[in-house]
């Protein structure tokens, strides 16, 4: 009976192995698998109870996790909640993250491989492991001045505003109005967290969202920045003569394109230059004819239009130039190329433009995490500038542009724009978005011209007055004015 | 595995296995400090203190292993000595855990189951002296037979037997609730064992060859066909899967053994697929395990299984530590799930090692099968250590979705006390078994040969 025996020895052994290569999947190859599972309680609980890395802005925190008494030990607090929420976004037991709660994740609650060492040391030590912190370019003055000046807009404001730095993408400051209290949904009283959620889910304004990166709105005539570098790029110069006059004759219809208050841009051939200061429709829808689609298309797609342009916030949208029929096709294009029909951007898209053009045809990839820190303050990571598209434009179309965007605030449409002794260069723009809605006011600018140091776009949905007062120049200018200001200063 | 030599050559190589009774006490008190230290551990890391009673308790486990040291000393001096350490680790670990849970949740289960661990060492004490010989348990043929098909259908009497989680396998007298099947676990390997040493020519020699394999005759089918039969009847009266699945797989792998004949494993197999091909068609409740164990995420009754193998994820390759994981969200962690509880807080290495003192055991189980000179004995000793084997497998593979999870407990570690201490009796058989197999046999050519030192077999 020996043979049979050891035959079932040998069968054992076989059963004991597949045990334990299965238990060594499971604990090792899987592991990480089912430890990001959305449903696992586990490491939810954990992660929201370890001491979480902060958020900072210029070395004061803008997120931090503080010490409770109950059963979660931390409690995650945002000191300048509204200001900062499109930003940081929250951390919820039941709802999760956002912002750069989401993005950096990792980091934050320190299970990043960058902090590896320090886990070990942890738990060697028999400490609990800390999160790292991140520590955010944004610059508070200029992050002030934008979250005053959508604020003093009045209750019903909807607006936002992004400020870069032209020559690296830093994300100088980005506000959106209306905002909400991430501490709210931060909040270890589960019930008023969900009562708080039903109230900003259910608030037609939508306070989460951040209307500065993660929303599209008709760029209007912003969007003549795009067309203009489009027609500078095919054989024109500021002083070219473009049509200009009453109403633009469109093809294959017996409509005509009005300018904006039915005004004439200055006599029937104009400089493109004028056109910009004016902000003529009728040269620009022409330019939009005469160049055709694919030209402006391609001229929108150099500046980032079409893809995501950055990854520290989640879901930032990608704008959008759609070309072909009921877009583009026939009279359309007349009206894609001042930036109205399907055209749709970010706000962050539109400061990209200006930030590109006054890079010297540049673009720099925007970015919000300059710095993310070990526990104990040892740099672990610092994000290197980088070029999104460094030839959006030529360097002297990009100067010639720059120029005709000073006249615009010297002399044009962005004259609430101007600063004493400082060079601005800028575009306004009104969108409109059909009879039964107010059109959005856009800013969009740079300073100083010679030597940017920041770039401006500015965006207002809706300040609650009425239609015909609405104007880019004179609403969104005083704001975008305010946040270079602030950050020239 | 190597072949001992006395198999190999006899006894007249003059190999005589040494006693080794100084080497099991110091593994005796590494398992202690293990059982005991897991203790100490979960005091320090849920209430950052050492537990209050950590002397009487410790002290009551060392005097329980000690005293079984002692036992084997005296009536089975050259009994394996490796398997009662492996058997104190086991338990102090499940204790251990058990305890954590106990302080998670203010349950008294780590105290019963050190009640259930001391009931279950008195009749490992009761076994080792009572029983001198493991051969005279072969004249209890037919009552262990049976005494286990009285015990299996215990729990379908009205009112003693009750439902527990779906399965009818619980009996409850006078307050206690007992596992029978367990205890018929023990039983039936005698049983078979006796019968199958007495049918196994007829049933090894009989038969017709196909293919390359020698087929039973059909009138040779009778034990298997009604052993195939009577786990059916577990399965759909109890609806207990994961103990039909054992009492088959024991009695077909004690019938390959007895008759050195393949042939069977292939009849049992056939016999094996065409039950679990009816269960899945005809039953709800094996169909869901399978389903569930297929894709987990997919279905409700899924969450157990998840629960568990969140767990051991989270304990990945070290653990979390004693008392620092979170064993309270996996339902049933102090039975059926005690692995991914101990996995979750011990980790992979844990689990390892866990794994790994099981084959030991079994190995060393199947070790005293082989060395022993009587067929009873060596049927008697692999039954025991297999169906510690299957056991182990159904159970662990179940829970880390190996294969699908079927309820059994976890011998030694899980909470329960019928398991425990009808695990501690097989460890007991199991060493009487090696003591015997083990002793050197009485020196004939010496001339002054003591008659009381031959070997005569008491019947009775």
């Amino acid at each position: 009976m020996n043979q049979p025996i050891r035959r079932m020895a040998v069968a054992c052994v076989v059963l004991f192995l597949a045990l334990l290569l299965n238990a060594t999947y499971l604990q090792f190859w899987q592991a990480d698998d089912l430890n990001t599972r959305a449903d696992n309680k586990r490491v939810r609980d954990a992660e929201f109870s370890r001491e979480r890395g902060a958020i900072l802005v210029n070395g004061r925190s803008i997120a931090e996790s503080r010490p409770t008494d109950n059963e979660y030990e931390y409690q995650r607090v945002y000191p300048q909640p509204h200001k900062y929420a499109p930003i940081t976004g929250y951390y919820s037991y039941i709802y999760g993250r956002s912002g750069i709660e989401q993005t950096q994740n990792e980091i934050l609650s320190g299970s990043d491989s960058r902090l590896f060492v320090n886990r070990v040391i942890d738990m060697l030590g028999n400490q609990q492991p800390a999160g790292g912190s991140v520590s955010l370019t944004i610059r508070p003055a200029a992050q002030n001045a934008a979250w005053d000046g959508l604020a003093a807009l009045g209750g019903d404001a909807k607006g936002a505003v992004v400020a870069l730095e032209p020559s690296t993408g830093k994300i100088l400051a980005m506000a959106t109005s209306p905002s909400y209290d991430p501490n709210r949904l931060a909040s270890h009283d589960f019930r008023s967290v969900q009562r708080a959620w039903e109230r900003l889910s259910d608030n037609p304004a939508k306070p989460t969202a951040n209307r500065a990166a993660q929303e599209l709105f008709p760029p209007g005539s912003t969007f003549k920045l795009i067309t203009a570098a489009a027609a500078l790029d095919n054989g024109y110069d500021p002083d070219s003569t473009v049509p200009g006059g009453y109403r633009l004759e469109l093809p294959q219809t017996d409509r005509t394109l009005p300018n904006d208050g039915g005004g004439n841009c200055g006599g029937d051939r104009i400089t493109l230059s004028r056109a910009l200061q004016v902000s003529c429709n009728v040269s620009f829808g022409a330019l939009g004819v005469e160049l055709g689609p694919e030209v402006i298309a391609e001229q929108a797609e150099a500046f980032g239009f079409g893809e995501r342009p950055m990854s520290d916030l989640p879901a930032v949208a990608a704008s959008q130039f759609p070309t072909g029929e009921g877009n583009t096709d026939g009279p359309l294009i007349a009206y894609a190329a001042i930036g109205q029909q399907s055209v749709q951007t970010s706000p962050l898209q539109i400061a990209m433009v200006a930030a590109g053009i006054a890079n010297g045809g540049t673009v720099m990839k925007p970015y919000l995490v300059d710095e993310v820190t070990s526990p104990d303050l040892e740099v672990l990571d610092k994000t290197e500038p980088e070029a999104l598209r460094s030839d959006a434009m030529s360097p002297a179309n990009a100067r010639a542009l720059t120029q005709m965007m000073v006249a615009t605030v010297d002399s044009g449409t962005g004259t609430p724009a101007q600063i004493p002794g400082v060079a601005v260069a800028g575009k306004t723009g009104t969108a409109q978005r059909g009879d039964d809605q107010n059109p959005l006011a856009w800013f969009v600018s740079f300073a100083p011209a010679n030597d940017p140091k920041v770039a401006v776009a500015v965006m207002i949905e809706d300040a609650g007055v009425a239609r015909t007062d609405i104007a880019g120049g004179r609403l969104a200018a005083p704001i975008a004015k305010a946040v270079m200001e602030a950050v020239l200063r | 595995m190597s072949i001992p030599a006395v198999t190999r050559a006899g006894n007249r190589t003059g190999f005589i296995h040494r006693r080794r009774r100084g080497a099991e006490l110091v593994l005796l008190l590494l398992s202690l400090a293990v059982g005991v230290g897991g203790y100490a551990a979960v005091g320090l890391g849920m209430e950052g203190e050492v537990p209050a009673d950590i002397v009487g308790y410790g002290g009551w486990l060392a005097a329980l292993v000690l005293a079984c040291h002692v036992v084997i000393r005296r009536t089975a001096p050259y009994a394996d000595p490796v398997l009662l350490p492996i058997v104190s680790a086991l338990n102090g670990l499940g204790l251990a855990m058990i305890y954590r849970i106990d302080q998670a949740n203010g349950g008294t289960l780590a105290a019963q189951q050190l009640t259930w661990m001391s009931v279950g060492v008195v009749l490992f004490v009761v076994v080792l002296i009572g029983l001198g010989d493991h051969r005279r348990l072969q004249s209890f043929t037919y009552t262990s037979g049976l005494a286990a098909i009285v015990l299996l259908l215990l729990p379908l009497v009205p009112g003693i037997g009750t439902e527990i989680r779906g399965a009818r396998i619980w009996i409850s007298v006078a307050g206690f609730s007992l596992q029978p099947g367990e205890i018929a676990k023990v039983l039936l390997v005698i049983a078979f064992a006796g019968y199958l040493v007495l049918h196994r020519d007829a049933l090894a020699l009989a038969g017709r060859r196909l293919l390359f394999i020698d087929l039973p005759r059909g009138r040779d089918l009778g034990p298997i066909l009604g052993m195939w039969l009577i786990s059916l009847g577990i399965l759909v009266f109890q609806r207990d899967l994961g103990s039909s699945l054992l009492f088959f797989g024991l009695f077909l792998v004690m019938l390959y053994i007895a008759t050195e004949r393949p042939g069977w494993i292939v009849v049992g197999g056939v016999l094996f697929l065409a039950g679990a091909a009816m269960a899945y068609q005809l039953f709800g409740h094996v169909r869901t395990r399978v389903l569930v164990w297929l894709d987990p995420f997919d279905y409700d009754s899924g969450y157990q299984i998840i629960q568990a193998m969140y767990g051991m994820a989270w304990g990945g390759l070290v653990g979390r530590g004693w008392g620092l994981g979170d064993p309270m969200q996996t339902p049933v962690r102090e039975s059926d799930f005690i692995v991914a509880a101990l996995g979750e807080e011990l980790g992979l290495t844990g689990i390892i090692a866990i794994i790994l003192l099981y084959a030991l055991m079994v190995e060393r189980g199947l070790r005293a099968a082989l060395v022993c000179r009587d067929a009873f004995g060596k049927l008697v000793a692999s039954g025991l250590a297999l169906v510690l084997a299957l056991q182990v497998f159904v159970i662990i593979g179940g829970v880390t979705k190996l294969i699908p999870l079927t309820g059994l407990t976890t011998p030694f570690l899980s909470y329960g006390g019928s398991s425990l201490v009808a695990n501690w009796v097989i460890v007991a058989l199991l060493l009487r078994i090696s003591d015997q197999a083990r002793r050197p046999l009485p020196d004939f050519t010496a001339p002054d040969a003591d008659e009381d030192a031959t070997q005569v077999v008491r019947i009775r």
